[in-house]
């Protein structure tokens, strides 16, 4: 399967990663070897055969629905991009928030 | 009196039990060897203070009378386990600066059992790759090297600073992780022990994650037996992974201590003898078997036809596991931020200039397989595959118990090389993803020298949740290959 250049720029959008236009090129080279060589899983034949999406044998648990964390906000902001903002710097587990650039005009 | 240096896990406790040394001393003479060796590059960060100041109140336990496991016992941590106000990087410039405000399950297990953290080691970028290659903060140096020629060596991956620190005496143990073979791999390439646990074993909790169905914590150490204390003080049930097992831990240093044998059924997979592996591993594997077989097993011939997909599934079910896991990482929150016009470019910038040239590679082969029309072609295609490899395994312990392969075809090759074409480097773990894949236990044990003396390993794979038989099999070919060989100048 052999992929071209606007196909990488495609998935390079739907990952949301900035490739410049001269990576392209290569990009598709190497994806489409990689693809290639993916290529031989269609001599197995899988005709009626469950997919395993998990090794581990367990049912997941269940837990009870109640809080077992919080006040923590300081700590959860501790490594936000560009520093937190804080409504009251005095009360830093209460009202601080992440920053982003404008969303709506 | 040999160097502290030079001791294993169980002979430390045992020095440190007799209070021939205190842990503070310990950790010193390690973190003096973490000065010698700097250019071998194996740690992102250093932690010589927190050090110090573990190992002091290590010492104030043991006069208290409170002594654990791994009491005073110094480890190098992967740089992917979460540490509490100490950077942790995953090797990324995205994660660069990134200091966790919480302490992963598995390594405030081993803080539990006593031990001291000297620092977090290097690893290819979000554990991503065979050779260490792919850090931001450059490769590790593997301290062997070949007879005569002065090339550096790779140390494998992706924990290869955490398999370098224990080679070359930095330290007497380390934590990795495996997601393809990132713990066996290193290990074969450094001539030490590392260990992959049956998944579920070790909790993935507060471990940067990559796919998490197969991502598994585990220990390297330079003796078996080591590994299984590493292992016993890591394990447990953990109800902040929904994945990890609600099973008690066994004694698994008491399995490492006891090599008999007898009797036991040594599967050797016919599919392993592939091209490309090198005629010195293949002759490595026939002489482990006759090892194994002189120590009172019975090897048996065994078929896992579905070998050789393996490797081609894993690499549409590890990318698309990373592709999601790796969306997290949005310049929001966390990590890095390169602005953007809007909130969207944003994104963009901060993704491309924060992950590397692999992380992207994996990222986009995640999000094709995934994306709208390709789904059944390709994920469910692999999960299909993974059904038969497992299937393969279940059949394979109805007639024996425990395999024994080959760790990597070759051993450590020059950094720089098998760069150029991203499936050759992939190849490397050919003989450790099968056992990913089914969620088996996996150990490499350093079994002897090629002709340019790199060490080699040989792996052996146990059946889930069954550590203990593989590791009195890994301590019975321990003890026949009497693996002994250091690194010259280590």
């Amino acid at each position: 399967m052999a992929l071209d250049k606007d196909t990488v720029a495609r998935i390079a959008r739907l990952a949301r990663l900035k490739v410049p236009d001269e990576e392209l090129g290569t990009l598709a080279g190497e994806l489409s070897g990689i693809f290639a060589w993916i290529e031989q899983l269609n001599e197995v034949d899988t005709r009626n055969i469950e997919p395993l999406s998990s090794v581990s044998d367990v049912t997941l648990p269940m837990r009870a629905d109640k809080v077992t964390d919080g006040g923590i906000a300081a700590k959860v902001l501790a490594n936000a991009p560009g520093g937190a903002v804080y409504i009251d710097s005095s009360d830093k587990n209460a009202g601080g928030f992440f920053t982003v650039p404008k969303v709506v005009e | 009196m040999t160097s502290l240096t030079d001791l294993t896990v169980a002979q430390l406790a045992a020095t440190l039990a007799k209070k021939e040394a205190s842990a503070v001393e310990v950790a010193d003479a390690h973190l003096a060897k973490l000065d010698e060796h700097r250019a071998l590059n194996a740690f992102i960060t250093e932690t010589p203070e927190k050090a110090r100041a573990m190992a002091a109140a290590s010492d104030a336990r043991r006069a208290k009378g409170e002594a654990g496991l791994l009491e005073g016992i110094p480890l190098a941590i992967k740089d992917l386990f979460c540490t509490e106000g100490v950077q942790t990087t995953a090797a990324s410039h995205i994660l660069e600066g990134f200091v966790p405000q919480y302490e992963s399950t598995v390594t405030t297990n081993l803080w539990k059992s006593g031990a001291v953290m000297v620092g977090k080691t290097n690893l290819d970028e979000f554990a991503m790759g065979s050779s260490n290659m792919t850090s931001h903060f450059g490769g590790v140096e593997n301290p062997w090297k070949r007879k005569g020629d002065n090339r550096k060596l790779v140390p494998g991956g992706s924990s290869g600073g955490s398999a370098a620190a224990v080679a070359a005496y930095m330290v007497p143990g380390s934590t990795g992780t495996d997601t393809g073979g990132s713990i066996r791999q290193p290990a074969s390439f450094c001539g030490i022990v590392g260990l992959k646990p049956t998944y579920g074993r070790c909790s993935r909790w507060g471990v940067v994650a990559f796919a998490s169905s197969l991502d598994q914590p585990g220990p390297f150490a330079r003796t078996v037996e080591d590994s299984a204390l590493l292992l016993q003080a890591m394990a447990g049930h953990d109800p902040r992974d929904s994945t990890s097992a609600p099973l008690a831990v066994p004694d698994f240093a008491a399995a490492a201590r006891n090599p008999d044998i007898k009797g036991l059924k040594v599967g050797i997979p016919r599919e392993y003898h592939v091209e490309g592996t090198s005629p010195e591993i293949e002759a490595l594997w026939t002489r482990g078997k006759e090892m194994l077989k002189a120590a009172g097993a019975v090897p048996v011939e065994i078929l896992l036809p579905h070998t050789k997909y393996a490797l081609p599934a894993y690499y549409i079910v590890a990318p698309a596991e990373c592709s999601s896991n790796l969306a997290r990482y949005d310049g929001v929150r966390f990590g890095l931020r390169v602005p953007g016009k809007d909130l969207g470019e944003m994104y963009q910038n901060t993704r491309g200039a924060g992950f590397g040239k692999e992380v992207r590679r994996r990222i986009m082969i995640g999000t094709y397989v995934l994306s709208a029309g390709y789904y059944d072609a390709y994920y469910k295609k692999a999960q299909q595959i993974r059904s038969l490899i497992a299937r393969d395994f279940n059949q394979a312990f109805e007639k024996c118990d425990v395999l024994l392969t080959p760790t990597a075809p070759t051993a450590a090759f020059a950094a720089g090389d098998k760069m150029d074409d991203p499936v050759t480097m992939y190849l490397n773990d050919m003989f450790t993803i099968p056992a990913s894949m089914a969620g088996l236990p996996g150990i490499s044990v350093p079994a002897g020298l090629d002709r340019d003396g790199l060490p080699l390993g040989l792996q052996l794979i146990g059946r889930a949740f069954d550590e203990e038989t593989m590791l009195r099999a890994a301590a019975a070919l321990e003890k026949a290959a009497a693996f002994t060989s250091r690194p010259a100048g280590y």
